[in-house]
């Protein structure tokens, strides 16, 4: 980030044009540290919440980057039915519509709670994070049912390269909503004991960023593999 | 919500110790609000534009990647803080990096999938030959 030679005892000269170092007004990534830690050594390094977040930030980009070779699998293979059936008949548009609204909904109270944890707000922060969780789970119980109601008809991830390709990708998002949802759960209690430590927050902004990425992820998996399948 | 907000003055806090946040609640609730709205109409578009015939046929999945690709972008923007902020260049420059790598995956698959495609035999052909 910054370099750390020679500001770092001085004291922060917070006066310098403060106007032009932005940084301000955004509650979740980078913003609302050290608005000062320009990167070029003037204010000592930047805060810890700004290089959390940064390395927060490239676990996920290595997380699309991952996903990408799913979603390159699939493109290649959406054609690969082997007879079988193709997404047109298999995929239902109303429970991905209504899958889609579940996860954008919690993203929305997720970045809600965000706000609230921003103010303190222990209530609001716990509220937010438990329709999150709820709305997340809706979404999973819907997934599930689908892949169930697919493999009970006998079109499991074996029936053709479509299909595994499918349920690779598209499952592999559920697990990853699934790993949310158990850490969402250790931190709702990790609120409850510990309260608004440092720490706590730090996590509180990892797994926001986290749950964002995961609906990030979702656009591109709606709009790839069930809106642009289902016209084929 | 609590009133009481310690005031931390900035010249007390060490690095790396937070500091408390400098904007109020309804900005911040607003920002996710117009997230929220633009995701929603986006997403809307996208499940419409799929039976419509607003649209030459063979050009909708070419408007459902834009209107993915900016549903990302607007993600980014109000859900994610992604912004040109001085700390945050980084974080942009890592993002383009990742990118770069998925356009590179994705396209370079597909890319060379249709050609390697183009040049097989068909099916039926080939397992004539192997008998």
């Amino acid at each position: 980030m910054s370099s750390t030679t020679e500001a770092l005892p001085q004291p922060h000269r917070r006066d310098i044009a403060p106007a032009k170092l932005g940084g301000r007004g955004a509650p979740g990534h980078g913003g609302g540290g050290h608005g000062y830690a320009t990167g070029h050594g003037e204010g000592g390094p930047a805060s810890k919440r700004v290089i959390v977040g940064y390395g927060f930030w490239i676990f996920l980009l290595s997380d699309i980057v991952m996903f990408s070779c799913f979603f390159a699998a699939h493109a290649v293979l959406q054609t690969a039915t082997a007879g079988g059936p193709s997404g047109r008949a298999l995929f239902d548009p109303s429970r991905v519509a209504i899958e889609t609204g579940c996860l954008l909904a919690s993203s929305f109270t997720c970045g809600l709670s965000a706000v609230a944890t921003e103010a303190r707000s222990r209530l609001w922060t716990q509220l937010c994070l438990l329709v999150t969780g709820l709305l997340g789970f809706a979404f999973l119980t819907l997934e599930a049912k689908e892949f169930a109601g697919m493999v009970a008809a006998g079109n499991g991830p074996q029936r053709s390269a479509f299909l595994s390709s499918f349920f690779a990708v598209v499952g592999c998002h559920g697990l990853h909503v699934s790993a949310g949802l158990l850490w969402l759960g250790t931190m709702m209690a990790q609120i409850y004991v510990k309260g608004f430590r440092p720490n706590i927050v730090r996590r509180l902004l990892c797994f926001n960023l986290f749950w964002h990425a995961l609906d990030i992820i979702w656009v591109a998996l709606f709009t790839i593999v069930y809106l642009v399948g289902e016209g084929r | 919500m609590t009133p009481a907000k310690e005031e931390i003055n900035a010249d007390d806090v060490a690095p790396g110790v937070m500091e408390a946040a400098d904007h109020s609640i309804r900005d911040g609730i607003q920002g996710y609000l117009i997230g929220l709205a633009l995701a929603i109409m986006l997403t809307v578009a996208s499940f419409y534009i799929v039976h419509t015939p607003l649209i030459w046929g063979p050009g909708i999945p070419v408007a459902l990647v834009v209107l993915a690709i900016a549903q990302i972008g607007v993600h980014l923007v109000f859900f994610l803080h992604i912004t040109t902020a001085p700390d945050n260049t980084n974080n942009v420059l890592a993002l383009a990096f990742g990118v770069l790598i998925v356009a590179l995956v994705i396209g370079g698959s597909l890319w060379i999938m249709s050609h390697l495609n183009q040049n097989m035999l068909p099916m039926d052909q080939m397992t004539r030959m192997q008998r």
